[in-house]
């Protein structure tokens, strides 16, 4: 297993129930960058970027063949630990969805569940609080208010507060399933910002419905259709010469 | 959307060729001029210049408001891009064409120095040049393209066999030297004419298959 790849599949194929969302996925994934997921309704993006920390089990029907591996880890080894697992790979959704509680709790919320249970210095807490705001570009806007619940926010705030909470868990992977499509414009482009931050530290796999936003946010990117990978590649390359016709339909608008 | 782009790129692509369409025509009734010493054909070319020149503000016009309103990606984007660099050559093509008109306006207004043999077939090939890197635009067909880049080496060929020729007859009159340097710098416009050609057929080809082609050999 090559360890430039933070996330590889071989042979994936997922169904739900007796619907087959993913065919044969066999994708490598580079540590470190930010790659987008792209294609029309339907075609299988959320399903995979849902492997990856075995969220689709929640779902419920669903069987799965082939093998997924994060960092080089089967995730199906008997040895693996969903906890642990979920603990290296975040997630961020499409609706920010911070708890009903404060700002402070949400950021400490990941790391009180991890601490098996030890009691975690006060000290120690409010500097993860302040270290995973700051890195979100969160904490000059709320520093005066981290007791107020984090639902009273605005939604470019509650996803960044979102991605915020992930990181004193120290994650390796980031999936971000649309993160953007709840906010503006200008939301849009705070969420981007971080991204570029994060990345380097942090591999993003990121599905996005919108083109521009893979464009100028992504290093590669992964054109899927009907639960197949068609092509996959600099981001660069797709949209000035993808190599294949499906893939520059899709760009150009011209389908899905 | 799409539908709405593609009514914008088919009216570029039209617009293309029937700029081309005049360029060549406009090079070809140069020759005329020549070869038939019909002086009254050369205001027919500054017509077509003045078209021209229209044709190419018009569609840089439209590449840039194409590139504004719909930020073209893959085939479309290098269809903008490089039919926006076909015009530029399409624009040259005709100012060689006007180059070639005051060349030919001094060469009637003296005796026949030679019998153009070599001039004509130089033209000709030109001509197709031209001509078929605009069927490569149009079709798409990168074979044709590539045909048109191979040909620059037969125009090359003629243009030293015409500048060795007229060298001798100047060095053996010089008499006739304004009317020799005349057809030769006649030939080096039939020779950039050519190249436009070329420029052109490698845009198509990257047009059609985002590969760069130019400054090797095919």
């Amino acid at each position: 297993m090559s360890t430039e790849h933070a996330l590889e599949t071989r042979d994936l194929s997922l169904w739900y129930g007796d619907f087959q969302a993913l065919y044969d996925v066999s994708v490598a994934i580079k540590k470190g960058i930010i790659t987008s997921l792209i294609g029309p309704s339907g075609c299988g993006k959320t399903t995979l970027l849902r492997c990856f920390n075995r969220i689709n089990e929640r779902y419920g029907n669903v069987t799965t063949t082939g093998t997924i591996n994060v960092l080089g880890k089967n995730i199906y080894d008997e040895d693996v630990s969903l906890f642990e697992l979920r603990k290296s790979v975040g997630m961020v959704f499409q609706r920010p969805n911070p708890l009903p509680i404060s700002i402070y709790e949400n950021v400490v919320f990941g790391l009180k569940t991890h601490s098996n249970g030890g009691p975690l210095k006060r000290a120690a807490l409010d500097d993860a609080v302040e270290k995973a705001l700051r890195e979100v570009f969160l904490w000059d806007d709320v520093k005066d208010r981290l007791k107020r619940k984090a639902t009273t926010l605005q939604l470019e705030q509650q996803q960044k507060l979102c991605i915020a909470r992930l990181l004193p868990l120290k994650p390796l992977v980031i999936l971000m399933d649309e993160p953007c499509s709840a906010l503006d414009a200008e939301g849009t482009e705070a969420i981007e910002q971080l991204m570029a931050v994060l990345r380097g530290s942090y591999t993003i796999l990121i599905v996005t419905h919108n083109m521009a936003q893979a464009r100028r946010a992504s290093d590669e990117c992964i054109y899927m259709l009907l639960g197949r990978i068609i092509e996959h590649g600099p981001t660069l390359d797709i949209f000035l010469r993808p190599r294949h016709k499906e893939t520059e339909n899709y760009v150009e608008g011209r389908y899905g | 959307m799409p539908k709405k782009l593609d009514d914008e790129l088919n009216g570029l692509k039209r617009k293309v060729v029937a700029m081309s369409d005049l360029a060549q025509s406009m090079f070809q009734t140069a020759m005329r001029a020549l070869i038939d010493r019909d002086e009254s054909l050369i205001a027919k070319v500054q017509e077509m210049e003045e078209q021209v020149d229209l044709y190419q503000v018009e569609i840089d016009e439209a590449v840039v408001s194409l590139m504004a309103v719909f930020g073209p990606v893959a085939l479309d984007l290098r269809f903008a891009l490089m039919v926006a660099r076909i015009n530029t050559e399409l624009e040259r093509i005709g100012d060689q064409s006007m180059n070639m008109c005051e060349n030919v306006r001094l060469l009637l207004s003296e005796p026949e120095l030679k019998k153009l043999v070599d001039l004509p077939r130089m033209a000709d090939v030109a001509a197709t040049m031209v001509r078929d890197s605009l069927s490569a635009f149009e079709s798409g067909a990168t074979d044709v393209a590539r045909n048109v880049i191979r040909a620059d080496n037969t125009v090359d060929a003629l243009y030293d066999q015409i500048f060795r020729e007229l060298l001798t007859y100047m060095m053996s009159d010089p008499k006739t030297t304004a009317r020799s340097l005349a057809l030769i710098l006649t030939a080096g416009s039939l020779e950039r004419i050519a190249d436009h050609a070329t420029n052109i057929a490698e845009e198509v080809i990257y047009m059609v298959k985002g590969e760069d082609v130019r400054h090797q050999e095919l």
